[in-house]
């Protein structure tokens, strides 16, 4: 069997256009996550215990939250979701309707990696902007968030990657992309081909995101 | 003038009241380098941070210029907290930034100088404290005694009138620690700051304090100016630090001291008459000998001073007394 036979099942242009679904799929799940989950964590940060604002019902109820939208496998979520992802963007299908899932899944576990990221700031460097005469917000703006800003982008890498294969999960709702390209063809139709080059693709994807969020990090580490 | 008035703190921790000051008077004159020395745990660092009220006290009054810190609200609070700075043990540079950014950011927060005024201003601190090449360096490529240097700098970016130094030395290596502690000294004297600082060294308060108070477990044990506390401690704990500067055991003394035949003395010399050739003239006016058995002559701030154990041998000995306690020094008789 050579090279060309073997992708015969292959449809380039198909792929392309999964590659392309997949990509909208993550980076735009990804921005709505960051736009949300951003500001989660720094409340969750700023409620949590011996901080700012220690808040200990606030904390609870917002762990409660954050931990069970965590619990619920992403599949149960994606159906759970529909009617409001219907209600946010008209369809629960496609592109548009992947995205609400993606965003609801991945921002609790976002918000509590940079909740993390924000407890890795050395308390002196709080202590310091305070003598400082800062405001809280400015502590937060100034001195936290530029702090842990390595950890905040170590935190988006995991996440995007995370997303990647929640993206392949919605092909279950009809959303597109690679991971229900692989799904249809290469699991249920047995072409071996489909499905070996959709999973290189998500693994370079993977690579690429994780490479570049390594990057970035280093970058913003400053040592 | 920063004063104490009545001022305590107890910690609430599980369910029990730690007293971490017990209720304090004390005051600070405006210029003065005044030290806080105590151990770990005797409540320094908490007095030292109810100044700029980064603790709240549990009672009592905070008057600083005629204005009780206490009462202020937030806002009031923010201003009055870019009058004074603060360099800290372990300096709380932020990583993310730039020297240059690390000092401006006080000025930044404050956004009361435009970005040219403001790197003016920065250029002149670097330059002050002799970091002008670092400017664009991150803290995580300066030495220890480079990133205080940073933090003094940031201390005094916005001009304050009080300098709150929180064991700003006792994370560097004694070289660089005398070159920071020259530094402070040097800007206490230009910039008539008020510099309030509190360490667990005695050689710190020595080099750069006009006054000293000693902590011990919550309470102020002993204060008055340097030269008065170190060279005539009272409490145990003003001793202790004092022979832990001397490196001076008390039991090994007794022993040397049980060897040797006569009187024993102290003289403590201050100023111009720590020169003064004293000992030669007494000896031979009054036919005194004497072996020094101890001794140390040194400096505190900028007055030289020495101090010396002697054993008095033979001679008219109540005439060498009184030859003594008539010259300008101070004299104990131990023995």
């Amino acid at each position: 069997m050579d090279a060309v036979n073997f992708f015969a099942n292959v449809d380039w242009a198909e792929i392309w256009l999964a590659t392309g679904d997949t990509l909208i799929m993550l980076f735009g799940s990804l921005l709505f996550t960051v736009l949300l989950g951003l500001p989660l964590g720094v409340l969750l940060f700023l409620c949590g215990p011996r901080q700012m604002f220690e808040q200990k019902g606030v904390y609870a109820l917002l762990s409660l939250v954050v931990n069970i939208l965590r619990s619920l496998p992403f599949i149960i979520l994606l159906i759970v979701m529909i009617p409001i992802t219907v209600l946010i963007t008209g369809t629960s299908l496609g592109v548009a309707g992947a995205i609400p899932p993606l965003v609801v899944g991945a921002t609790p576990f976002f918000a509590r990696l940079v909740e993390t990221a924000l407890r890795e700031v050395d308390r002196g460097i709080i202590e310091a902007t305070q003598s400082m005469g800062a405001s809280t917000r400015q502590i937060i703006t100034s001195a936290l968030l530029p702090e842990a800003r390595p950890g905040i982008f170590a935190a988006i890498t995991v996440t995007a990657i995370t997303l990647v294969s929640y993206t392949a999960m919605a092909g279950v709702v009809g959303a597109g992309g690679l991971g229900d390209l692989a799904i249809r063809f290469g699991y249920q139709r047995f072409q071996t081909d489909v499905m070996v080059v959709t999973v290189v693709l998500l693994l370079v994807l993977v690579q690429v995101l994780q490479s570049v969020g390594d990057k970035l990090v280093v970058h913003f580490s400053r040592k | 003038m920063i004063e104490f008035q009545h001022v305590h703190k107890t910690y609430r921790v599980a369910g029990r009241d730690i007293p971490a000051l017990n209720p304090t008077s004390l005051s600070i004159e405006n210029g003065q380098v005044f030290g806080l020395i105590g151990h770990s745990g005797a409540g320094k660092s908490t007095l030292l941070r109810l100044i700029n009220r980064l603790e709240n006290p549990t009672g009592g009054k905070i008057i600083v210029d005629g204005e009780d810190v206490t009462a202020f609200d937030a806002n009031r609070l923010r201003r009055f907290r870019q009058q004074v700075g603060m360099i800290f043990q372990h300096f709380n540079l932020l990583a993310s930034k730039t020297v240059a950014d690390n000092v401006a950011l006080p000025l930044t927060l404050a956004g009361e100088l435009s970005r040219s005024e403001i790197d003016t201003r920065v250029a002149a601190l670097l330059a002050r404290v002799g970091l002008t090449e670092h400017a664009k360096k991150y803290p995580a490529q300066l030495s220890g005694g480079q990133k205080q240097r940073v933090g003094i700098a940031r201390a005094l970016s916005t001009h304050p009138k009080i300098l709150l130094c929180d064991e700003a030395t006792s994370a560097l290596d004694p070289q660089t620690t005398a070159s920071v502690l020259q530094l402070l000294a040097e800007i206490n004297r230009e910039l008539k700051l008020t510099i309030v600082l509190i360490t667990h060294e005695m050689d710190v308060i020595r080099r750069v304090c006009d006054r000293v108070a000693v902590m011990d477990a919550g309470h102020i044990v002993e204060q008055g100016s340097v030269a008065e506390v170190f060279l005539h401690p009272q409490h145990p704990t003003t001793k202790r630090f004092v022979q832990e500067d001397e490196q001076v055991d008390e039991g090994e003394q007794r022993d040397d001291f049980a060897h040797v035949p006569g009187r024993i003395v102290r003289l403590t010399f201050q100023g111009e008459a720590t020169y003064a050739p004293l000992l030669g003239t007494v000896a031979r006016e009054t036919g005194v000998d004497y072996s020094i058995l101890a001794g140390r002559i040194d400096r505190i701030k900028d007055v030289p001073y020495g101090q010396l154990t002697l054993a008095l041998i033979g001679g008219d000995m109540d005439a060498a007394f009184a030859r003594f306690t008539a010259a300008d020094v101070h004299m104990e008789v131990l023995r």
